[in-house]
């Protein structure tokens, strides 16, 4: 790909969802939908004590009951099947449990009903522990253990980094801000809950339908579910329904899951378990609550010297993939704007609060929040406009920062610019109105978090010029089949309509590192892409034998075969492959293509090319507060990203006016309240998401700036949508009416005690 | 206890036993294996089961199946012609991004139904009211009201088509 934009004939098309019709139809199958024949319901029962020992469990009853096939207890899972980051986490508990939604047993039986009525019967002797509920009280010396083995509730984790000499630029910084910023508990609420159904066959090889971001890695990770069962060198098969939605809580292998596959074997017959609208909000993982210490610097003009930020994440019970996340906040730490001088330590506390996990933007939002309402703090001090402040330290093309990332394109400056102009345009100054801005970085070429990056691709060609591509990328709804089928379409002058992704199945689809890290179309479309492009060779060889023409005189286009301006050299496509199929010896078109990015693991540094590219993007947005109320009305909103290439604007708008709704969420409304450990809001109508009424009108000009690794240019957009969404409103309610609320979720009550304080800090 | 109860479900008349306690929703899509409503929460907050009873929308799944007697319930299922092709509110739900995941597709297409089924001209205002009930967490909503406004325009030129 060459850096100048080019014509396409399917890129850059909105072309509707693959999968759409079907979708408005009701004839999509998510996991709720799948039956089986004999197939049994499993339900898993939670701990009644966020802080416990389990003195005795008593399940005769729940057994006797007629229609139960199997309960589990943790005495019945194999020792050494554990799950998450430390692999010390069982499905089911025994012993002791550390917070309210440890699992305490399970049951298998012919009808849901029954499956709960079981678990009431039930009986479990708690010996109740004091609990902690505090990361900074669970640090100190005298507190509680949630797991006396580890002797400390700390996790003895490396998150801790510091580049150039952040105390001597402190020293030469002519203005200095500070401030303690705090995040708490939000959670995905996909529409569609978790779930899965496992199956064995005769041999014990595993079947399981999972709606999981992450089939190859739950493939392994279930292999060695199996192994702790004494079932060696079997195979397991994973096969993802349609998935009523991601947004990275399907990441991770979850004890539902293994619960499934336990209670399949024992009862040797199909066994789902989908959790109902509580179980969701209760049992799945949340974004990391964190309390961030901030600290910047800049010089006279407005060059930012210095960012020292000190962390502290509440771990939850147990230490999933998400005590990871401070890993990938190091980017927007060291890498937003430019600065030199950067420290960053954070240390993820136990606590018997719930565990989180990965949620868009994989701690992204969180550090955002407290940098880009300190470099409005900041670019106040220094008397500098704040669009100003960040045009003047925005990111460069070739930058290398100080974590080593380097900066192929930035579009940050024009994102700058198109927000500046919608929100400034007519900027009549009303009270209680104002506007404010913040700016992301994120990753946009792949993240190199495992050993590989890659994404397996294989592309077959049938009779009739009609494409099969089985891709290790998941589609979750963002629309990657789209995304992998117009890249393939593109590359081989076909239409969308003749292109069949399949990405469900991975007996027939290659590995897949998952569906993270915006790194989908970027990694997934360029594995496509490199197996069409091993097609397409192969049928411009064949096709110059045929018209007699060069190879590279040869164009593939609207399903045809020609030279450009000879009448005489053109064939039908289709026809083509036949004539390669049906000859003697012949031929049928198949290639496959395995993409690994160069990208680059992180060093004991932290440094490493984490990325191939970076998506770049700027919020604005203007609010009126109402002072009396404290209620915040968003006026207008502008999401300026630079994607590269968009392969689909549709899509394309469809992820960032999504991450914006949910960033606003996350900005103003959203809180999983947790009361000494409970969840005290396990639904729709106490957990307050935007809904219809609440949603606001969203300008999302696109920036291209066509990346030279990207298939067709193109960068990731998945999560950046909701990444600078709180610090914008916070920006700007600033602007409004003078408070700065540095903890989220901004609520009407936090704006009226900011007032009330203001008011008698002046009086 | 069960009941024999009879109504009409898009179109057909359906006679059937059904247990009292049994939702519409449990009915539609555990007996009958209509698996377009979906369920999302089961407390009727997020509108994923809507249906339509006797052109109100309605969560299904509050509202029990022996209340269902004698009415005129319409689901997902009956949208689209028998010939497969969609109903406006659906086309313009696909084409204009209205639809990501999916799962609260039906219910925001059966409930924009309920709405300009009784109000055609629906302003913005009016399909935000509408759709209040109904969650989604993938598009934002604007996709949403567009597609709703794009089926309004649809039907609006299918019926100038006519008087033609």
């Amino acid at each position: 790909m060459t850096n100048s934009k080019r014509e396409f004939s399917v890129v850059g098309k909105p072309i509707p969802k693959l999968d759409a019709a079907q979708k408005a139809m009701g004839r999509a199958e998510y996991i709720q939908d799948i039956k089986m024949p004999g197939m049994l319901y499993g339900k898993i029962l939670y701990s009644k004590f966020a802080h416990a020992n389990i003195i005795k469990i008593d399940i005769s009853k729940a057994q006797a009951l007629p229609g139960v096939y199997a309960v589990l207890t943790g005495e019945d899972v194999p020792k050494k099947m554990k799950m998450g980051f430390y692999k010390d986490n069982p499905p089911i508990k025994k012993g002791k449990v550390c917070s309210f939604r440890d699992e305490v047993a399970a049951v298998a039986a012919k009808t849901p009903d029954i499956a709960k009525k079981a678990l009431n019967l039930i009986e479990i002797e708690y010996e109740e522990l004091e609990g902690i509920f505090d990361p900074e009280k669970a640090m100190e010396k005298d507190s509680p253990l949630v797991h006396e083995y580890h002797k400390s509730n700390v996790l003895k984790l490396p998150w801790s980094l510091h580049y150039g000499d952040v105390e001597k630029a402190r020293e030469d910084a002519a203005f200095v801000v500070e401030g303690r910023f705090s995040t708490t508990w939000v959670t995905h609420c996909c529409m569609g809950t978790s779930g899965a159904l496992a199956l064995f066959d005769a041999n014990d090889n595993l079947t399981i339908y999972s709606n999981t971001q992450i089939p190859s890695l739950a493939q392994k990770d279930f292999l060695e579910a199996l192994k702790t069962m004494g079932l060696s060198n079997k195979r397991v098969r994973v096969i993802k329904p349609i998935i009523g939605g991601g947004f990275g809580s399907k990441l991770d292998t979850y004890a539902y899951e293994h619960i499934a596959i336990l209670l399949a074997h024992k009862c040797r017959k199909p066994v789902k378990i989908v959790f109902d609208r509580q179980e969701e909000f209760t049992a799945t993982s949340t974004r990391q609550p964190t309390i961030i210490d901030i600290q910047q610097g800049c010089d006279k003009d407005g060059k930012l010297l210095f960012r020292d930020i000190k962390m502290i994440l509440d771990n939850g019970g147990h230490t999933s993939w998400g005590a990871t996340t401070p890993s990938v906040m190091m980017m927007p730490i060291t890498s937003l704007y430019r600065v030199e001088n950067v420290r960053y330590d954070a240390k993820c506390v136990y606590t018997n609060n719930t565990y989180s996990q990965a949620m868009r933007g994989y701690g992204n939002p969180q550090a955002t929040f407290a940098i880009e309402s300190n470099i409005d703090m900041l670019a106040e001090k220094a008397g500098i406009d704040p669009i100003e402040f960040r045009r003047i330290n925005r990111n460069h093309p070739g930058d290398i920062t100080p974590q080593d990332f380097k900066i192929t394109t930035c579009g940050l400056d024009l994102c700058l610019d198109a927000v500046e102009k919608q929100l400034r345009e007519n900027n009549s100054r009303e009270k209680g109105v104002g506007i404010g801005v913040a700016s992301l970085i994120h990753v946009g070429g792949g993240a190199r978090i495992y050993k590989s990056d890659g994404c397996g691709a294989i592309l077959k060609m049938d009779d009739y010029a009609k494409v099969d591509i089985f891709t290790g990328g998941t589609d979750m709804g963002q629309g990657l089949d789209n995304i992998t089928a117009q890249i393939v379409a593109e590359e081989l002058g076909l239409l969308v309509e003749d292109i069949n992704v399949v990405h469900t199945d991975t007996d027939v689809c290659p590995w897949d590192v998952g569906a993270h890290a915006s790194r989908s179309t970027f990694v997934a479309g360029n594995a496509a892409l490199g197996a069409a492009r091993k097609v397409k060779k192969k049928i411009l060889e064949y096709g110059s034998k045929i018209l007699d023409a060069q190879p590279e005189d040869l164009v593939l286009r609207d399903r045809l075969i020609f030279v450009p301006n000879d009448p005489e050299k053109t064939m039908p496509l289709d026809k083509l492959l036949r004539k390669a199929h049906f000859s003697p010896g012949g031929t049928m078109l198949m290639a496959d293509h395995f993409y690994d990015p160069a990208n680059e693991n992180m060093g004991k540094d932290f440094k490493g090319n984490m990325s191939m590219t970076y998506t770049f993007g700027v919020h604005g947005v203007k609010v009126k507060v109402d002072e009396e109320t404290g209620k915040v009305e968003v006026l207008e909103y502008v999401a300026a990203h630079d994607v590269g290439q968009a392969i689909n604007p549709l899509l394309l708008e469809g992820q960032v006016y999504g991450g914006v709704v949910m960033g606003l969420g996350y900005a103003l409304s959203e809180e999983v309240v947790h009361k000494n450990g409970k969840n005290m809001n396990a639904n729709f109508r106490d957990y307050k998401l935007f809904t219809a009424k609440d949603a606001v009108k969203i300008l999302a000009p696109v920036i291209e700036t066509p990346d030279k690794d990207g298939p067709f240019g193109a960068k990731g957009i998945g999560e950046p949508g909701c990444v600078p969404t709180a610090p914008a409103v916070a920006n700007a309610i600033y602007d409004a009416i003078g408070v700065r609320i540095k903890d989220l979720p901004i609520t009407p009550e936090k704006i009226l005690a900011a007032i009330k304080q203001r008011e008698q800090g002046t009086a | 206890m069960t009941t024999n109860i009879s109504f009409l479900l898009n179109g057909d008349e359906i006679t059937c036993d059904i247990q009292d306690h049994w939702t519409l929703l449990h009915l539609l899509r555990e007996e009958m294996g209509l698996i377009g409503t979906k369920e999302g929460c089961g407390n009727g907050e997020c509108g994923a089961c809507t249906v339509i009873v006797d052109k109100l929308a309605v969560n299904s799944c509050l509202f029990l199946a022996i209340e269902a007697d004698k009415k005129n319930i319409e689901t997902i299922e009956g949208l689209a012609s028998r010939d497969g092709s969609l109903h406006p509110l659906q086309q313009s739900f696909v084409e204009n991004g209205g639809i990501q995941c999916g799962f609260c597709s039906p219910g925001m297409i059966m409930s924009s139904k309920a709405l300009l089924d009784e109000n055609p001209d629906a302003d913005r205002e009016e399909i935000k009211h509408a759709l209040a009930g109904n969650i989604c967490r993938c598009t934002g909503y604007i996709p949403i009201f567009e597609s709703v406004e794009a089926a309004q325009k649809r039907v609006a030129e299918n019926k100038g088509g006519q008087n033609d």
